[in-house]
């Protein structure tokens, strides 16, 4: 069992609130979830700048700051708790090449032009207090709470994965044939930091959208592909979408009112979202992709 | 008396039902602000009136006994599972596995129930003016499921007895469960839970009987992929 939540704006109204309606839902799927937590914002998207979220673990941050300024020219950071937002017009490539070969303790959690990834073990509501969830502002925003099943509880075995440019994916479910296609995408060229099944779906996710295919037909060739079971939340740089196996044992419920999209595993999520009483609640149905802003 | 979630803990508003005090009067409660939580009203066990106002999560209303509780508002998995007796009325839509399990009493459902709608049931009589989703009447016992929308795949997959009646399509039907004759009796039947469930405009001979072709309640080996 894990817990699943995100949120897109069909307007600029709750922008502000984002971090706030978000916290909100990890927070109420603490039962579901209470190993570890994670979540996704896409805020402040920028033409020229890369954003990297990196976790730091127990390095100071400082030192951190001294070495990888003297590697990146005009990189920026900003340290919340264990976490560092980095902010460079470096290519990715070249960043993730630098961090990788001199900070063998620093993991590279995600990057993109808006993207900002944050996760760590522990009880959601401690993980989202020491984030400082409540203080974000964005556009759209993706949650998970963890109850680990096939890998450790660790911070590189907690969603959302991030396997590519601003894209990132989180998963209530288990995958049977992650190992298989671990391979084959490990052959294509994917690079995967974990053993954990989520992950490969999020370099399958990738690796589809690395060659031009839509979200959609993304999702869609997945319930082919994959085999488990699972309900996806998948996020992009402009939206989201979700995705449940034909079986459909793994809940989901979206709301969806004239200013934003919510989904979560179980209702009780999003109870304190405003006008919830007054949105469409309707379940996605098994088999079918459902998108927003893609 | 009304109860309010956001005054009151879950548990001690359920035990507050549970250990109804027969000697008085008070049957009737309202329950407000229930905000998603899971196995409101479970193992109600004496006659009362219980409105819920707003959607509730798991397992609403499991184990009823006598109670008719009315949720105004969406449930979720398994709503009235296991029941005795009493009414359920949901007036929004319903998750997986409503009525599952359940022996007796009836489950109204105003919008759709999704997969798995009375998985297993053992005598409870479920009727959704909506459709239901995938494998609903799954393994079902006894009792008597009307569909007034449509069914998913797999209805009625391996069914034991159960009488389905579906008014619109049925994308497929599941292992041993075949369309059936309708009788003079089973007309009468829907007649009669139409009417408790104050459906009018429905006519009974507009629905289409299911049933178990009943091939699989022993062991045949030219049936082995269907077991």
């Amino acid at each position: 069992m894990c817990g699943i939540v995100g949120i897109y704006l069909k307007t600029k109204k709750f922008e502000k609130n984002l971090g706030k309606m978000l916290s909100g839902m990890l927070n109420n799927m603490e039962s579901r979830g209470p190993d570890s937590a994670g979540f996704a914002i896409y805020k402040d998207e920028s033409k020229k700048l890369y954003k990297f979220s990196l976790c730091i673990n127990d390095l100071n941050f400082n030192s951190f700051k001294k070495e990888i300024s003297k590697k990146l020219k005009k990189a920026k950071l900003t340290q919340i708790s264990d976490h560092v937002i980095l902010k460079t017009l470096e290519q990715p490539k070249k960043v993730i090449k630098i961090i990788n070969s001199n900070f063998p303790k620093v993991s590279i959690v995600g990057y993109g032009r808006s993207i900002e990834i944050f996760k760590q073990v522990g009880n959601p509501k401690d993980v989202v207090k020491k984030f400082k969830l409540d203080s974000f502002s964005g556009t759209h925003g993706i949650g998970h709470t963890r109850m680990a099943t096939e890998s450790a509880i660790t911070t590189d075995g907690s969603h959302p994965y991030s396997t590519g440019e601003d894209e990132c994916l989180v998963h209530n479910g288990s995958l049977s044939n992650h190992n298989n296609l671990r391979r084959e995408l490990t052959k294509k060229g994917n690079f995967f930091n974990s053993e954990n099944d989520t992950e490969v779906a999020a370099g399958y996710v990738s690796n589809s959208l690395s060659n031009n295919k839509s979200l959609k037909d993304t999702l869609t060739s997945s319930l082919k592909d994959l085999d488990g079971f699972y309900t996806f939340i998948t996020g992009t740089r402009k939206g989201f979408a979700v995705v449940r196996d034909e079986i459909a044992c793994k809940p989901a419920v979206i709301a969806e009112t004239k200013n934003y999209v919510a989904i979560a595993s179980e209702f009780q999520a999003m109870a304190h979202l405003p006008d919830v009483n007054g949105a469409k609640i309707f379940e996605p149905e098994p088999g079918i992709v459902y998108s927003w802003g893609n | 008396m009304k109860l309010d979630l956001k005054k009151k803990k879950l548990r001690e508003i359920n035990s507050t039902l549970q250990n109804l005090d027969v000697k008085k009067n008070e049957r009737d409660f309202i329950i407000i602000n229930p905000e998603g939580n899971h196995a409101l009203c479970a193992g109600l066990n004496q006659e009362m009136k219980v409105l819920i106002k707003g959607h509730v999560g798991y397992y609403c209303a499991g184990m009823n006994q006598k109670a008719h509780v009315t949720i105004d508002g969406n449930v979720g998995t398994g709503v009235a599972e296991n029941m005795m007796s009493g009414t359920v009325h949901v007036k929004g839509n319903a998750s997986q596995s409503a009525g599952a399990t359940a022996h007796g009493g009836l489950l109204l459902i105003d919008g759709d129930a999704s997969s798995r709608c009375g998985i297993s049931m053992k005598g409870i009589d479920i009727v959704v003016k909506g459709s239901v989703g995938h494998m609903s009447a799954f393994m079902a016992q006894s009792g008597t499921m009307i569909v007034c929308g449509d069914a998913g795949e797999a209805l009625g997959d391996s069914l034991y007895e159960t009488d389905i009646f579906v008014k619109g399509s049925v994308k497929s039907l599941g292992a041993d469960c075949i369309e059936k004759k309708m009788e003079k009796k089973h007309l009468n039947k829907i007649s009669a839970l139409l009417k408790k469930s104050e459906i009018e405009n429905i006519k009974p001979d507009s629905f289409k009987r299911y049933g178990s072709a009943r091939k699989l309640y022993n062991f045949n080996i030219d049936n082995v992929s269907s077991y």
